[in-house]
C-alpha cells in the first residue's frame, strides 16, 4: 500500500538546507542556459519543434498499427519481440530471458522504464546481480537512492560525496573529491563488470516502424559495451517510443542532446538492427498504463515525452526542491503528468507543485503543453475528492463572497482595518503562512471601488458602502 | 466607445493607487472609462486549485458585468489570461465568451496595440528591473521568452522606454517566475519563497532601484520579501510609472528591524 506523498514537505525538507538547494538550483539553470544557446544556433529551432510534435501525434493516433509494423521489421532482422501489458509483466518476461541463459550477471545502461518497473529489485529477488553502468545511475546504486533526475540521474549529488561513497565501496583515496580521479576508478570498475556480464540491458530512445531497428542515446558509451560485450541484449521501451520512418529520427536526434544538457547530439548515438551472429537481441515493449493516457483527451500528448529532462532543468520549482521531493520514478512537469495518471491519490501534491509559470510548456521540444496539464489535473483532483477539505471548503467560501459585492466590500474593509490595527503577533504567526517570510502588503485607507464612487460618482450596486468605507480610512 | 475597467479584487482591496493609475492612462487617452462595481474576482484562484465548481458562478458573472463593453481593460496579465485562455473550461458554451475574450486586453497590450499613447514626455529617472510577470510572458505573449525562439515585440517594455531618465538594468536570469503562484505561495511556501528570494537578488545583483512588473499579485509576494528583508528596492506596477508616479521605499509592515533606505 503506497502511502501518499506530500510535495510541500519534502520539498521544504530539501530547501532547509539553502546553500545546497541554490547549488541544485545554479547546476541545473547551468544546463538550461546551454540549452537556450543551443537552441539559438538553429534558426529553424520551433519548426523542428513543431514537426517533432505533429510526427509523435500522428503516431500516438496510429500506434496500434505502427507498432505492428515495427513488430514485423523487427522479427523479420531476427529480433525476438515481447509484450508486456504491465511492469509486472515485463519483469517476469526480462528474469526468464536471463534464467533461460543461466546467468547471473546483468549489465543495465539507463532506462527510465526499466525504473519505472522497478526491474532491479525483481532481478535481485531471483539471484541476479544488476550493475547500473551510467556513472550516475551506478553512483545513485550504490548509496541505494533513485534518479533525482531522469537525465542527470546524480545531479543532487556532491562530487565531495561521491567521493566518499566510491572510497566505501571501491577503496578509492578518502576525502578524494577531484572528477577525474573518481571517473577513472568507475571506470575501472565498471569494466570488469563488463567483460563479466552475460546479459545485457538498455532502454530505448527511439525505434523506428519503417525498418524495425532501435536507436540508444548516451554520453559515455556504456550501453554499447552492454549491448556489444555479453551475447545477449535486452530492450526494454514503453509502447511510445516508436517513430514511423527512420527520416523522422533526424528531427528527433537534433531536438534530444540540446533540450537535454546543450549538445549538439549525444556522444554516442547507436542504431541495433539486429542480433549479432551468435547471439540474441530481445526487445520488449511495455504498456503499463500508457494506452490509458492515450485514451485520455486531455492527457494524450503528454505520450510524445521524448525524456529530455528540458522541462526538469527550466522548472523553478524542481530546481529548487531537487527531484526527489516528487517521491516518483519521473520527477519534475512531465512526472507530475504522467505518475497521477499512474496512481492518481499517492501523487495527488505533484499537480500543485507547480507556479504555473509555463516555462515547461515553452522548452518542451514536442509542445506538450504542460502547465495545461497540471492545471487539468488540479481539476481531475478537485473532482475526485482528493483535495484536502481545508482547501475545498476555503475555495467554495471565497465564491460565496465573489458572489456578493456588498458582503466582499465589507470584508475588504475590514480586512484592511484589521491589518492596520491588530496587534502585529495577531497578524503574524503560525495561522499565517504568508507571513513567516513575508509581510503583508501595507493596507490602504479605501479600496479603488470607494475610491471610484468618491471621485468619479459611478451608479454601482456597491452604494452605500462609501460611508462605511470612508470612516474605515483615516 | 465604451471600455470597461477590469479590476483585480486584490488591485481593488489592497493596491488602489494601480487601478487609479490605470483610470489615469485611459482616461488621458481621451477614452470613456467605467468601472461595474459590481465584479469582484475572475475566479482564478478557485480555478486555480481546480475547483471549478467554485470558479463558474464567477466567469458567469463577469460575463454579465463585462457584456456590455467594447474594450474590456485589466492591469493584470494573469487575470486577463484566465479571461482569455481559461474562462472556456468554465464558461465555454455561453455564447458570449468568445467575443468577449477577444475584447479584454491587458493595459499593456492595449496601450500597445489597441490604443497607443505616446509617453516620450513623462521622466521616470531611476534604473529599472523589469519582472517579466509569467502569465503575462506566456499565455498573452507580451514578449518573447527566454525558452522559445521566437521573436516577439515587448511590449511591457517598449512603452517604459519611451519614458525619459528610466534605465534598464540586465537581468540575470530575464524571465524567471517571481514564485507567487496563487495559492502555490502558501501551498509550496518553501518553494515559493526561495523562488522570491532568488527574483530579488537578481534585481538587486544587477543595481535595479525599483522594480517593476506588469502584475502586482508578483509584486505583492516580492515587495513581502523585499520589506522583510530591509532591501533598498522599490516595487512599482506599470502602470504607476507610466501614470507619473515616483517610487517609495517602505518596510513599515516590517516585523523586523528596518534597515531600508528610500530611493
Amino acid at each position: 500500500m503506497a502511502t501518499v506523498s506530500e510535495h510541500p514537505e519534502k520539498a521544504a525538507a530539501y530547501i532547509a538546507d539553502r546553500s545546497r538547494s541554490r547549488w541544485h538550483d545554479g547546476a541545473l539553470w547551468f544546463v538550461r542556459s546551454k540549452r537556450d544557446r543551443m537552441a539559438h544556433s538553429l534558426p529553424e529551432w520551433e519548426q523542428l519543434r513543431s514537426t517533432a510534435s505533429q510526427i509523435k501525434a500522428h503516431t500516438i493516433a496510429n500506434l496500434p498499427e505502427i507498432l505492428q509494423q515495427f513488430e514485423a521489421n523487427a522479427k523479420a532482422r531476427g529480433v525476438h519481440v515481447h509484450w508486456a501489458a504491465d511492469a509486472q509483466e515485463h519483469n517476469e518476461i526480462v528474469l526468464e530471458i536471463v534464467r533461460k541463459q543461466n546467468a547471473t550477471r546483468v549489465v543495465k545502461s539507463k532506462s527510465m522504464l526499466t525504473e519505472e518497473c522497478h526491474l532491479n529489485p525483481h532481478l535481485e529477488a531471483g539471484g541476479i546481480e544488476v550493475i547500473d553502468t551510467d556513472l550516475g545511475e551506478r553512483i545513485v546504486q550504490m548509496r541505494g537512492e533513485r534518479p533525482s533526475h531522469i537525465v542527470l540521474p546524480a545531479i543532487h549529488i556532491k562530487k565531495e560525496e561521491v567521493g566518499e561513497t566510491f572510497a566505501k565501496y571501491l577503496g578509492t583515496e578518502p576525502g578524494a573529491s577531484d572528477p577525474q580521479y573518481l571517473t577513472e576508478a568507475a571506470r575501472q570498475h565498471l569494466r570488469s563488470k563488463f567483460l563479466e556480464a552475460e546479459v545485457g540491458i538498455t532502454g530505448v530512445n527511439f525505434a523506428i516502424a519503417e525498418t524495425g531497428g532501435f536507436v540508444v542515446c548516451t554520453n559515455e558509451g556504456n550501453a554499447d559495451l552492454g549491448a556489444s560485450l555479453p551475447r545477449v541484449h535486452i530492450a526494454c521501451m514503453g509502447i511510445e517510443k516508436l517513430i514511423p520512418r527512420l527520416v523522422d529520427l533526424s528531427v528527433f536526434v537534433r531536438l534530444l542532446a540540446r533540450s537535454a544538457t546543450g549538445q549538439p547530439i549525444t556522444t554516442y548515438t547507436s542504431h541495433f538492427h539486429g542480433p549479432r551472429p551468435g547471439c540474441e537481441l530481445h526487445i520488449v515493449l511495455v504498456d503499463n498504463g500508457r494506452s490509458r493516457i492515450r485514451d485520455s483527451d486531455e492527457f494524450r500528448s503528454a505520450l510524445g515525452c521524448i525524456r529530455c529532462g528540458a522541462c526538469m532543468n527550466t522548472c523553478p520549482v524542481f530546481r529548487r526542491s531537487g527531484g526527489h521531493s516528487y517521491d516518483a520514478v519521473v520527477p519534475g512537469p512531465i512526472g507530475s503528468v504522467l505518475s497521477p495518471a499512474a496512481d492518481t491519490k499517492q501523487h495527488r501534491s505533484l499537480p500543485y507543485a507547480c507556479s504555473l509559470c509555463g516555462s515547461c510548456t515553452d522548452v518542451c521540444p514536442v509542445k506538450i503543453p504542460l502547465h495545461h496539464q497540471l492545471l487539468t489535473w488540479r481539476q481531475q483532483i478537485a473532482a475526485q475528492g482528493l483535495l484536502p477539505v481545508s482547501k475545498t471548503a476555503a475555495m467554495r467560501a471565497g465564491s460565496m463572497l465573489f458572489q456578493h459585492p456588498r458582503i466582499y466590500a465589507l470584508a475588504g474593509a475590514l480586512g484592511r482595518r484589521a491589518l492596520r490595527w491588530l496587534p502585529k503577533s495577531w497578524v503574524y504567526n503560525r495561522a499565517n503562512p504568508w507571513g513567516l517570510d513575508r509581510d503583508l502588503p501595507e493596507p490602504p485607507a479605501e479600496s479603488f471601488r470607494s475610491w471610484w464612487q468618491t471621485n468619479r460618482q459611478g451608479t454601482s450596486v456597491d452604494e452605500g458602502m462609501k460611508s462605511k468605507e470612508a470612516k474605515n480610512g483615516k | 466607445m465604451r471600455v470597461g475597467l477590469f479590476v483585480p479584487c486584490y488591485i481593488d482591496q489592497m493596491y488602489p493607487d494601480v487601478a487609479v493609475a490605470t483610470l489615469e492612462l485611459l482616461e488621458g487617452a481621451g477614452l470613456k472609462v467605467e468601472f461595474p462595481a459590481a465584479q469582484t474576482c475572475c475566479g482564478q484562484p478557485m480555478a486555480n486549485t481546480g475547483c471549478n465548481d467554485a470558479a463558474r458562478p464567477l466567469a458567469a458573472r463577469f460575463l454579465d458585468l463585462f457584456d456590455p463593453f467594447d474594450y474590456i481593460v485589466c492591469p493584470s496579465g494573469s487575470c486577463t489570461s484566465m479571461v482569455r485562455n481559461h474562462f472556456s473550461d468554465l464558461v465555454g458554451n455561453d455564447p458570449r465568451l468568445k467575443s468577449i475574450q477577444s475584447r479584454t486586453f491587458e493595459l499593456c497590450e492595449f496601450l500597445h496595440d489597441v490604443h497607443p499613447i505616446d509617453f516620450s514626455g513623462n521622466r521616470f529617472p531611476f534604473r529599472v528591473g523589469l519582472h517579466q510577470s509569467c502569465h503575462g510572458l506566456r499565455e498573452l505573449r507580451l514578449g518573447g521568452d527566454s525558452e522559445q525562439m521566437i521573436e516577439r515585440p515587448d511590449k511591457v517594455r517598449s512603452l517604459l522606454a519611451q519614458v525619459q531618465g528610466l534605465s534598464f538594468v540586465e537581468l540575470q536570469r530575464v524571465d524567471e517566475c517571481c514564485g507567487f503562484g496563487g495559492t502555490f505561495a502558501v501551498n509550496e511556501r518553501a518553494v515559493s519563497v526561495a523562488m522570491g528570494e532568488d527574483r530579488v537578488q537578481d534585481h538587486l545583483d544587477a543595481g535595479a532601484e525599483v522594480m517593476v512588473a506588469s502584475d502586482m499579485s508578483c509584486l505583492m509576494h516580492l515587495w513581502g520579501l523585499i520589506s522583510r528583508q530591509g532591501s533598498p528596492l522599490a516595487v512599482m506596477h506599470v502602470a504607476q510609472v507610466l501614470a507619473g508616479r515616483s517610487p517609495t521605499v517602505s518596510v513599515k509592515n516590517s516585523i523586523k528591524p528596518k534597515t531600508g533606505n528610500a530611493v
